[in-house]
């Protein structure tokens, strides 16, 4: 059972490497009942940005468009597509629209996620108005899928501190930017998380996608959730739990008590490491082998896509990078955590993984 | 007597040449030292004023939206052989590569103030790390 399953499994992944690497994240849910298993692609992270007029930067753009192209190309087909937010660079109606019509020639249904980078303009109106709730759950083949909008924060910054809409966008738009803030879900959207699993059952799968890490990883560039604990806190009677996060532009994965986190590749440009800050005492999970920096150069390096796969509940993901070596970070029930299936030993890591 | 006098006016006058010498040789002042400091990080801030700009190169990307804090520019690797290019080149080198790719914009001259001003902000933020020329 478990061998057919990684072979049909090892075909679709097969198929995808054909179909070429882009950055998009294609999720396979596999249960005991294969007639439960799904795949749904993840994209994220495109940052639309526009120069003037109907002028965008040539390269997000190829980014996200890649993408597009590629999902439409799978096969299997994937249920449906997640988009993890900051569409755009700041937050712009021309951004927004020129990233919405680029992800309309996607072929599925698509679930989208808040970014700051499409929030702090004019707090989501314009992107509400084209993509509706900010935050919502959904079921799909026994599965609880909840969206969060992680992003917001303190009241006293967003309404009272700056003079311009522009002004607040730009102030939160640069990510090491000490005048920015820390993100939070907020008490509101706590409360309704609360409710809103009181209708679903401890045995149901239940995966989370925020923009930010649902946990605290480096303060100084918002990789960090302000309230993360208090979430958890609320993830926590479940026996599968997944976040799945966009924002930081790089491979991360770590385990806390029953929660898996994932984070998915970027469209448009990679991250660095905190650790490689060097005047910051920064970490990254431990768990965590980094993404492989080959060559800047080109100008796909480092941004790739992600299969995802659930055995039992767990997501596991592989990311399919354009100019990069392919990974595979799955959940190994042996260890009960995610792992890199072929680089988590350090005997086994490559150079450039040092992300030099 | 006259002699004499002669011979003590040479000592002293001697004496306060070696003083003067000894204080323009080798001794300045906290004040001065924090004159030097304050220049360069004059300079490192008008640095990380071009690195967050939108306007350095023509597309409104800015260096510190792939490098935040100026991470992963690791300076002291440089100068170092950059296997694209095939030659061993300097981190201003690398920086104009930056401002006319990703930023679509025109080199800048190689001494001229506002590559000295980056190349001021990239190095503070990695003070401290010791020097690797030529690593990968």
């Amino acid at each position: 059972m478990k061998n057919q399953k990684r072979r049909d499994f090892l075909k679709t992944a097969g198929l995808l490497t054909a179909a070429s690497c882009l950055p998009l994240n294609l999720v396979e849910l596999a249960f005991a009942d294969d007639s439960k298993n799904f795949t749904f692609a993840y994209i994220s992270d495109a940052h639309i940005q526009q120069i003037k007029g109907n002028k965008f930067v040539r390269n997000w753009d190829r980014g996200l468009s890649r993408a597009v192209a590629e999902t439409n190309l799978l096969n299997p087909k994937p249920d449906f597509v997640v988009f993890g937010g900051d569409l755009a660079q700041l937050g712009k109606k021309a951004e927004l629209d020129h990233g919405a019509d680029i992800l309309a020639k996607l072929d599925y249904k698509t679930y989208q996620v808040m970014g700051e980078h499409d929030y702090y303009l004019d707090l989501g109106e314009y992107w509400s108005e084209i993509f509706g709730k900010q935050y919502y759950s959904f079921n799909h083949k026994g599965v609880h899928f909840i969206v969060l909008n992680s992003i917001l924060t303190f009241d006293e910054w967003t309404f009272n501190r700056w003079g311009t809409a522009e002004q607040r966008m730009n102030e939160m738009a640069g990510l090491d930017n000490p005048n920015g803030s820390p993100f939070m879900v907020g008490e509101k959207q706590r409360q309704w998380l609360k409710k809103d699993l009181e209708k679903v059952s401890k045995k149901t799968p239940v995966v989370v996608f925020s923009h930010s890490p649902i946990q605290k990883i480096y303060k100084g560039w918002n990789f960090w959730t302000d309230d993360a604990e208090e979430v958890q806190r609320l993830l926590k009677p479940f026996d599968d739990v997944t976040v799945v996060y966009g924002h930081v532009h790089q491979i991360q994965y770590n385990q806390i008590g029953n929660i898996s986190f994932n984070a998915v590749m970027a469209t448009a440009w990679p991250w660095p490491y905190p650790k490689s800050y060097s005047q910051n005492k920064a970490y990254v999970p431990k768990l965590t082998v980094p993404m492989n920096r080959a060559n800047p150069f080109h100008e796909r390096d480092a941004t790739g896509w992600q299969l995802i796969d659930i055995n039992s509940g767990r997501v596991d993901l592989r990311y399919s990078l354009t100019n990069n070596s392919n990974r595979t970070v799955a959940y190994n029930p042996l260890t009960g955590q995610p792992e890199d299936k072929d680089f988590q030993e350090k005997t086994k890591q490559v150079p450039p993984q040092e992300h030099y | 007597m006259s002699q004499k006098i002669s011979i003590s006016a040479i000592t002293i006058i001697l004496i306060g040449i070696v003083v003067v010498a000894v204080l323009q040789a080798d001794e300045f002042t906290e004040k001065d030292q924090q004159r030097w400091q304050n220049e360069y990080m004059s300079v490192v801030a008008k640095g990380r004023e071009l690195w967050v700009s939108p306007d350095l190169g023509s597309n409104g990307v800015a260096c510190a939206q792939c490098h935040p804090n100026a991470a992963n520019t690791h300076p002291e690797t440089y100068p170092k052989f950059q296997q694209q290019l095939g030659r061993v080149i300097a981190l201003r080198d690398m920086i104009n590569w930056c401002l006319m790719n990703p930023s679509e914009g025109e080199p800048l001259a190689l001494d001229s103030r506002e590559m000295v001003a980056i190349e001021a902000y990239v190095t503070y933020e990695r003070r401290g790390v010791s020097l690797e020329p030529g690593k990968h």
